[in-house]
């Protein structure tokens, strides 16, 4: 069956016009990691074909064998990872087993590559400039400072030669991905493989790059094999995608296609849940049969307590400044946070947006009471946090509660699931053992996880379990508000659709309070009511979501929603 | 090729691309984000217990230890000879190895094979209460000043750094000398000495395990849901900064096995009426090239307990440390 | 950076009158006559004894005494020893010695220890790694005082490679068994320090961006691996001076090597207080004086501390 998919492929390449050799050809591909529990298969079956020039999309959730299939394109595969079977071809040759010497040759220039995370890969104790003029060195191009200069401001990195004999821990994040992309096409290889070159970036800072990358890459002529787990960011920038589940092709084609006639039903599913190409929150009320004024209206609990003011949540001229060390003695301030106004209202989901350093997870921690602001009055429930005693703020816990970004960091490792979820429910001594083993139960039926998990431990779960345990304990107390920083964030794209959806579902049933902080726009739009939109510390946009998406008043809002890889991108009504 | 596989595409201007589909039935979906339930749950102190258990390097150590412990509880179940000195016969002086002697005799004539076994005590009663005090001192030293942080932080790990400077046998040695301890030279005193310059050690790791987890989401967590600040230090920190304590703790037991029999065998640790192997390989030392027999059968069991407490050690240090781990 | 060295230079100062004042404290304040001590069960010699009082300003607040004597730290007035020599001058005789056998220890242990740790680390799992653990894990082991003899005995007694014992001028030839006696312990530490910080070094990510370069595995393992593995190991070694001398004294003992622990110990035993407490002054100064080169090293070899503090 292969051997005909193959002749098939082969026909049809033939029938194509020119019959240019291509670049780089995968077939059969299997890839196996040595563990302590034997041998495991991380890649089987992969095809994967690029031509000269061309940009090739591999697409799948952490773990699908992406990265790894582009490593072994590169030799690169750690130190317990093999090649068991099939072949890789750069350019008709099987560089599949081939030596060091010979990688070494191919590596920097025939085949560059940019790497995921720009804090990690760039070595610390050496100046740029250096790591730059090694890489022409090795390859036997001229590295004199002009070369190396001229390299890095070719990546669009100003004042370059000054800039080449500071250290990396001087650059930003993104001038350092700059500075790797600079490495990586430094030898004007043919093939450059970027490994989710931007996924650790703001993504203000993530379009910028890639349009970057994108345009170097098209004067050079250089084919780009790009990892990525975003489906809209990888139709938005190759001629084709290739998606990978469970360490397998599952399905090959022209993005556009791909995108709008998926057939694999993996794929179907990624393109339904890609949060930056489907759109509006609605869209989950709808699937549900609900329209998006009913998730408002006052359910059940939300009557009861129908006197009680409709803003649950008010902060007024918020501001935290923190003192920084400088050197003995000297200390500057820092504001964080600068003067922040907003109200949330109660059953509504209000999204606070903002890239790294705009301070709104400082605002999150303020809220919850967790970080005394240095001025401006927070009002839960028309009292004034700050006056709380003791008793008070010990009763306000059990109404606001937190669910955080790292599922590796957020459960006690130590706990099992069940102690983790009853924690809450004894620490405000309510019921006894048998009613909180009841409710224990109750709670992971609601967050859709079965009830023998409440024997196990955080680390047999995986991040979306883990997060959903986490909600599980933040509902143990029946809280009106619940502060999400960032709680979806880590998660691969159909686990985090899975988990905003039983978010959606928990508010409509139980009428809770979301304040979600997050810097992902298509997140919010997919979640939020109401958006407030930060930018170094300052609230520069507030309005619902709908008016913020589809009218942007700042310039700073417009160039995030212009930023959500894929915004670009027209898909037919039935798809989106 | 399955029908459903046909391969279709679109000419993208320069070149045609085949768009292709994996046979379903060699891809088949699964549920997203299902729960394994087949295994049997397991935490994380099983999980290093199960890896442990495969680890030769601990059952060695581990059989070493029990015996170790074992002869210094009952060293009359090991050696029927009396060894105190009074029951020692001049007459036997370097004597070699006889019937019911199998290691011989030392300069003093006493049995040298009865004197290891009940020398095992000593310094197995001083390894242990030194590492339990240095645990408990150190400790909470160390988790206060970590977890705390701030001024009392401050003078904590200035405290530590003093006692940093002095080495535990130098200190030791300046201690031991005073009028006060050279009168009561016990294995208490000793234990006591050691503790007072043992301690910053520990305390370092302690400070540095707890600080480590202290901003954790999950602590964060805790505290938000209404744990008190020293509660969730009791209940989520300490239990999760144990890890590198017991390693240090563990490999410290071997070191103050070694301080101890070093204090003697310089003749300010135990009193030569104490049996301890440090008394015994000093006593051996001046017939050394004549007869170097009774020092090495001490020295060897000195160096097997350490050595054992040290192996113990690696191994825990890597079954418990994640990073080491992962490698 | 001056920032940074003040700052750990402001760090090391309470470090060190601490640790002087702890010694000071309990020498001379703990309960019983330190005088009467000094000349343990021989009679007291009412005249020395005054003498002494006054020396140690024994008669003044405690305090004061503690500060009149830092005083004399700096000023190199040590007083007199026992015997009536000064002690400055006693000091300025077995220091060099000791200063020479850790010297010479430190270089065994940095030499060997980095030059094994980095092939067992290249190597991790094969052969080489495990023996080279293992042997380390035994050299850590055995407790210094009996290594001392073993090879004392062995390589000086039976082999006849090395003099057993050290001539009074204690010449770097006749100290190279003990100086590999005092090191081996350290070189063990040294290598499987080495080894760690290699594999750790071996699976960053900048290291597999300068494979992906087209680097030399030479070049990747030189430049890369080894620079950045060696940033602990060398502070280690610097820390390590200053243990090596306060911990010279079993080594000193066995091998009858003049030099500061033969001295401390002779004092200890006949229970020179003043002498003691100066050695030991001297000890901690270096042991300050050692983590300093350290902090500055760091920041030499890790262009991060250099600049942010």
């Amino acid at each position: 069956m292969k051997g005909e998919a193959m002749n098939a492929s082969v026909h049809i390449r033939e029938e194509s016009s020119d019959a240019e050799r291509p670049l780089l050809e995968i077939k059969n591909l299997a890839i196996n990691f040595v563990t302590s529990n034997g041998e495991v298969n991380a890649v089987r079956n992969a095809h994967l074909t690029v031509m000269p020039g061309e940009t090739v999309a591999i697409v799948g959730e952490s773990g699908s064998g992406k990265s790894t299939s582009a490593l072994a394109a590169i030799g690169l595969l750690p130190g317990n990872g093999r090649v068991a079977a099939g072949e890789i071809l750069f350019d008709g040759e099987d560089i599949a087993h081939a030596s060091e010497k010979r990688m070494i040759e191919l590596r920097g220039s025939h085949i560059g590559m940019v790497p995921q995370d720009p804090m990690s890969n760039l070595n610390p104790v050496w100046k740029i400039g250096f790591q730059v003029r090694e890489t022409l060195k090795a390859n036997g191009l001229p590295s004199g400072p002009e070369d190396v200069a001229k390299v890095l401001s070719e990546a669009g990195l100003p004042d370059a030669a000054r800039r080449a004999k500071q250290y990396p821990h001087e650059f930003s994040g993104g001038m350092r991905q700059r500075a790797l992309i600079a490495i990586g096409l430094s030898c004007q290889p043919r093939l450059l493989i970027a490994d989710e070159p931007t996924s650790a970036l703001d993504v203000t800072v993530q379009r910028q790059i890639l349009d970057h990358l994108d345009k170097m890459t098209t004067e050079l002529g250089t084919a780009v094999l790009l990892i990525t787990h975003d489906l809209g960011l990888a139709a938005e920038r190759a001629d084709k995608v290739v998606v990978m589940y469970r360490g397998q092709v599952v399905e090959a084609g022209p993005s556009l296609e791909l995108l709008q006639n998926p057939r694999h039903p993996y794929t179907k599913r990624l393109v339904a849940s890609a949060p930056s190409l489907a759109s509006r929150r609605i869209q989950v009320a709808k699937e549900q049969g609900i329209e998006s004024e009913d998730l408002l209206a006052p359910t059940e609990p939300v009557v009861v307590k129908e006197a009680l003011p409709e803003d649950v949540l008010v902060v007024e001229n918020l501001t935290k400044v923190f003192k920084l060390r400088g050197g003995i003695g000297k200390t500057t301030d820092f504001t964080a946070v600068d003067s922040v106004s907003f109200a949330v209202k109660r059953g509504t989901t209000t999204a606070i947006v903002g890239e790294s350093g705009s301070g709104k997870s400082t605002v999150a921690q303020m809220v919850l009471n967790l970080l005394e602001p240095t001025s401006g009055k927070i009002t839960f429930d028309g009292v004034d946090t700050s006056t709380l005693n003791s008793k008070d703020l010990f009763k306000f816990r059990r109404r606001v509660q937190p669910i955080f970004q790292d599922p590796y960091g957020s459960l006690d490792p130590m706990y099992n699931i069940f102690r983790t979820i009853e924690e809450p429910l004894r620490t405000h001594k309510i019921g006894n053992k048998a009613s909180r083993e009841k409710k224990v139960r109750e709670l992971l039926d609601q967050v859709a996880l079965p009830q023998s998990t409440m024997r196990r431990y955080p680390n047999e779960l995986s991040g979306g379990q883990r997060q959903r345990i986490a909600i599980a304990r933040a509902l143990a107390l029946d809280p009106e508000v619940i502060i999400c920083d960032e709680a979806v964030s880590a998660l691969d794209v159909l686990v985090q659709a899975q988990v905003l959806n039983l978010l959606a579902d928990l508010q409509d049933n139980l009428g809770l309070t979301y304040l979600f902080i997050t810097h992902d726009l298509a997140v919010v739009r997919q979640i939020a009511d109401h958006v407030c939109v930060m930018q170094k510390g300052k609230l520069v946009e507030t309005g619902s979501t709908d008016d913020v998406f589809d009218n942007p008043r700042e310039a700073y809002t417009q160039a995030l929603l212009d930023a959500i890889p894929g915004g670009s991108l027209l898909l037919p009504p039935e798809v989106a | 090729m399955t029908p459903e596989n046909n391969l279709t595409g679109q000419d993208t201007g320069r070149r045609h691309i085949e768009h292709f589909v994996a046979d379903l039935d060699e891809t088949p979906l699964q549920a997203t984000d299902k729960v394994k339930e087949e295994n049997a749950p397991s935490s994380l102190w099983g999980e290093a217990w199960k890896n442990l258990r495969k680890q030769p390097l601990f059952i060695i150590s581990v059989i070493m230890i029990l015996v170790v412990v074992v002869v210094s509880l009952f060293p009359g179940l090991f050696s029927p000879i009396d060894p105190s000195s009074e029951a020692c016969q001049l007459a036997n002086s370097n004597g070699g190895s006889v019937a019911g002697h199998p290691l011989g005799f030392n300069k003093q004539g006493c049995d040298v094979y009865a004197r290891v076994i009940f020398g095992t005590r000593s310094s197995v009663t001083v390894g242990l209460f030194t590492t339990v005090g240095v645990v408990v001192f150190g400790g909470i030293v160390g988790s206060l000043a970590g977890y705390y942080g701030g001024w009392l932080d401050a003078l904590l790990a200035r405290l530590t750094d003093i006692f940093f400077a002095l080495p535990l046998i130098l200190g030791a040695i300046v201690m031991m000398q005073l009028p006060v301890f050279r009168a009561n030279r016990t294995v208490w005193t000793l234990v006591l000495i050691l503790v007072i310059f043992g301690w910053p050690q520990i305390a370092r790791i302690t400070r540095g395990a707890v600080i480590e987890v202290r901003n954790a989401d999950f602590v964060v967590a805790a505290r938000s849901l209404g744990v008190s600040r020293f509660r969730s230090l009791l209940r989520h920190v300490l239990p999760n900064s144990l890890a590198p304590i017991i390693v240090v703790a563990t490999i410290s037991l071997g070191t103050f096995i070694v301080a101890e029999s070093t204090l003697s065998f310089l003749g300010i640790g135990l009193p030569a009426s104490v049996m301890s192997w440090g008394n015994d390989i000093q006593a051996a030392q001046a017939s050394l090239r004549s007869n170097p027999l009774p020092l090495l059968y001490p020295a060897i069991a000195l160096s097997l307990t350490v050595l054992s407490f040290i192996m113990l050690g690696d191994a825990l240090r890597d079954a418990l440390d994640p990073k080491a781990r992962k490698r | 950076m001056a920032t940074y060295i003040l700052k750990r230079f402001l760090q090391l100062l309470p470090v060190f009158i601490g640790a002087t004042f702890l010694v000071y404290f309990l020498v001379f304040s703990l309960p019983g006559d330190p005088i009467a001590a000094l000349f343990g069960d021989k009679p007291v010699n009412a005249a020395v004894a005054a003498k002494l009082r006054s020396q140690y300003h024994l008669d003044q607040p405690f305090i004061v005494q503690y500060l009149l004597y830092l005083k004399s730290i700096f000023t190199f007035d040590l007083g007199q020893d026992f015997s009536g020599r000064s002690i400055a001058a006693v000091l300025g005789e077995v220091f060099p010695v000791t200063a020479r056998l850790a010297v010479m220890a430190l270089i065994f242990e940095g030499v060997f220890g980095i030059a094994f740790g980095l092939v067992a680390g290249l190597r991790k799992g094969k052969f080489f790694d495990g023996t080279v653990l293992i042997a380390s894990l035994i050299v850590i082991g055995i407790p210094i005082f009996v290594l001392g003899f073993l090879l004392q005995f062995f390589i000086g007694v039976q082999l006849g490679w090395a003099k057993p014992t050290v001539s009074s001028a204690a010449s770097v030839q006749d100290l190279i068994l003990p100086a590999i006696v005092l090191g081996l312990a350290s070189f063990a530490y040294v290598l499987r320090l080495t080894r760690t910080s290699v594999i750790e070094n071996m699976n960053a990510d900048y290291v597999r961006t300068a494979t992906a370069k087209g680097l030399s595995r030479f070049r990747v393992v030189n430049v890369h691996i080894l620079r950045n593995s060696l940033i602990p190991v060398i502070t280690f070694l610097g820390a390590d001076l200053g243990t090596l001398m306060g911990g010279a004294i079993v080594t000193e003992g066995i091998f009858n090597v003049p030099g500061v622990g033969n001295r401390l110990y002779r004092a200890v035993l006949s229970g020179e207080g003043p002498t003691v407490v100066s050695i030991v002054t001297v000890l901690v100064l270096i042991y300050c004086v050692s983590n300093l080169i350290v902090d500055l090293l760091y920041a030499w070899l890790d262009p991060r501390i250099r600049y942010d503090s």
